[in-house]
């Protein structure tokens, strides 16, 4: 058995002993742990498209709404009684429905690059809100509830570990060069023969697809949804942990995750005690001027991320 | 008949304010070939200016909401926009010159939400009602002209298109006649011949900053007079909007900015007039991505050959 594949199994392992003890756990961190499973996926998956394929995407969002929302209206179809296959086929819909959202976006990329694509997505992102906004059966502008609490420690981080083997495994084949070929120099792929459409399309597709998994998750953990929810801001929020984490490499994007997930429940803390500066309160409690700042000074010093080229897995040759 | 006409007014009045957004786009893509992200941001900036600069301005102009206080306080806010936009690009975008363009992009998305969040933070988060600089009412119109005079035309609304019509005019004018103008549409055709021929690039690309960054600041005290509420995000959506009326007009054609502009508006108004408030972005966004699936270059642009 390869080292990947074991590494998978150890995971996965993992995650069954973990869940024996989560039910222990202060709810409080529990919380915060479903969440960091969460942005894990969100982030892995938008890395997915803007670090190995260098489609600059501001509608990720709009994917996880999908997932979200389609998982969500099927388990409460099914009622109560539905069980975890049920939640589970349910996920796995959700995530066919946002990869199908991903190739309604991939496929007008094609004529694009660069910011018009940012724009682009960015206006998917809007319509797919607007849409939920204004249908009714799927509550609209009052949000969608009552799904059961399927959710739990295990299954989110079995789909974490499952979407980090699967996308590094993707990475490091002859696909993965074809990402980066994408992202290198669009042109110079093409000259040689790399079908460049194939690519984007490709790498919207399963990064909507794990987005859809993370929405349906969301869903069935918060057991409330909002359009609001899913918003630009959301997006951003993704955004922000790419290219934190640094631009394609995974493991520097999951610690990003990890990391931006937990600081703002940091900072809450940091802004109870009252021994600090209050200007230093404030600023903590608007954890995204610190955010903003951080990626202007990146930018300027370190474009590459903090992580930099970090990476799971082979190295490169 | 008529509500379609009234219908036309508000779109104009709404239109003409993100002609003057989209000018900055437009301009600043021109010359850089880069989108400023942070340029809805300056708007929300502007609309503040003169939040804060009205009540001094307005004493200064004889106290009471008037033509000259209104003009002081809208120049101020453009003083105020430009200098804010050359400092941006001082600081953020030219370091980032000859970095990937993707780099430029989340520098300009970093100082968006910078100023966003430090405008929630410095100005208060809630949206604060703007002081009334000139008395908005709507005009009477004469009954002589029969049906046409049930229109509901406001005083707001005719300084929105006079002032809007002015500021456009001057833009053509520096444009088309003066030396910097000539570097401008020098730099947009060729930067690298520019340059050779001396035009000073820093310079140019600071005063097209200043110019679009002006334009927008005008069109936060403008919006700022029809709609006297004001809040620090307010520059998101119309941002948004206003690069939609760029990319449709032609993003780096000034006249296609302005007409795309006045085109957005008044689909907008004709679809909260006619459909549902609720499908208004929806649809601005998918005309955004039907231009660019059809006709990626605008109305009035011209298609660019992609250079190896």
């Amino acid at each position: 058995m390869s080292r990947p594949r074991t590494l998978l199994l150890a995971a996965l392992a993992l995650c069954a002993a973990g869940s024996v003890f989560s039910g222990s756990i202060n709810p409080y961190y529990h919380d915060i742990l479903i969440m960091i499973g969460i942005n894990i996926l969100l982030a892995a998956s938008l890395n997915l498209i803007i670090g190995h394929t260098g489609q600059f995407s501001l509608g990720h969002a709009g994917f996880m709404a999908v997932g979200a929302y389609s998982s969500a209206w099927i388990t409460i179809a099914w009622g109560a009684s539905a069980g975890w296959l049920a939640y589970l086929s349910a996920l796995f819909a959700g995530g066919v429905a946002a990869a199908a959202a991903g190739l309604a976006v991939g496929v007008p990329s094609l004529r694009l690059r660069g910011d018009y694509l940012a724009i682009v997505t960015l206006g998917f992102g809007e319509i797919i809100k607007g849409v939920i906004q204004n249908a009714e059966p799927l509550g609209a502008q009052r949000g969608l509830g009552g799904m059961a609490q399927h959710t739990n420690f295990f299954w989110t981080f079995a789909c974490v570990a499952l979407a980090i083997y699967g996308i590094t495994t993707l990475v490091h084949s002859t696909y993965g060069s074809g990402f980066l070929a994408v992202r290198d120099d669009e042109i110079a792929a093409e000259a040689m023969g790399i079908n460049t459409t194939k690519y984007k399309v490709l790498a919207f597709v399963i990064g909507a697809f794990v987005a859809g998994i993370a929405g349906g998750l969301y869903a069935h953990f918060k057991q409330f949804i909002h359009p609001e929810g899913f918003s630009f801001l959301r997006s951003v929020d993704i955004v922000v942990m790419v290219i934190l984490g640094g631009m394609g490499s995974t493991a520097g994007v999951c610690l990003a995750a990890v990391v931006l997930t937990v600081l703002p429940e940091f900072l809450r803390s940091v802004s109870d005690y009252p021994w600090l500066p209050a200007p230093v309160r404030e600023l903590a409690e608007n954890r995204m001027i610190l955010y903003s700042i951080l990626i202007v000074v990146l930018m300027l010093t370190r474009p590459q991320g903090l992580f930099g080229k970090l990476d799971f897995g082979r190295k490169k040759p | 008949m008529i509500e379609f006409l009234q219908q036309l007014v508000n779109g104009l009045s709404q239109g003409a304010i993100y002609a003057l957004i989209a000018l900055g786009y437009t301009m600043v893509f021109g010359v850089l070939r880069f989108i400023n992200f942070a340029h809805g941001d300056i708007y929300m900036i502007g609309a503040f200016a003169g939040f804060y600069s009205a009540p001094k301005l307005l004493a200064l102009a004889g106290g009471g909401p008037s033509f000259a206080g209104a003009a002081l306080v809208l120049v101020a806010a453009m003083a105020l926009c430009a200098a804010a936009g050359v400092l941006i690009e001082r600081v953020c975008y030219r370091p980032l010159r000859a970095q990937p363009r993707l780099t430029v992009l989340i520098a300009a998305i970093g100082v968006s939400l910078l100023l966003e969040n430090g405008g929630q933070f410095a100005f208060g988060a809630d949206p604060q009602a703007f002081p009334e600089i000139i008395a908005d009412s709507a005009i009477d119109l004469p009954a002589s002209w029969g049906e046409f005079s049930l229109l509901t035309i406001t005083v707001g609304q005719v300084i929105v298109l006079g002032s809007t019509a002015v500021l456009l005019l001057a833009l053509r004018a520096v444009v088309l006649h003066t030396r910097t103008g000539m570097a401008m549409r020098a730099l947009s055709l060729n930067p690298l011949a520019a340059s050779l021929m001396g035009v000073n690039t820093d310079a140019v690309v600071s005063f097209t900053f200043a110019v679009g960054s002006a334009m927008a600041g005008a069109a936060g005290i403008l919006t700022a007079i029809q709609q006297p509420s004001i809040d620090p995000l307010m520059g998101i959506n119309a941002g948004l909007k206003a690069f939609v009326a760029a990319v449709l007009g032609g993003i780096g054609n000034i006249p296609g900015a302005a007409l795309g502009g006045v085109l957005i508006g008044i689909l907008e108004a004709l679809v909260v007039g006619y459909i549902s408030p609720t499908y208004r972005d929806p649809i601005v966004f998918a005309v955004l991505i039907v231009v660019l699936l059809v006709r990626p270059s605008g109305l009035l642009g011209k298609p660019e050959r992609e250079k190896v």
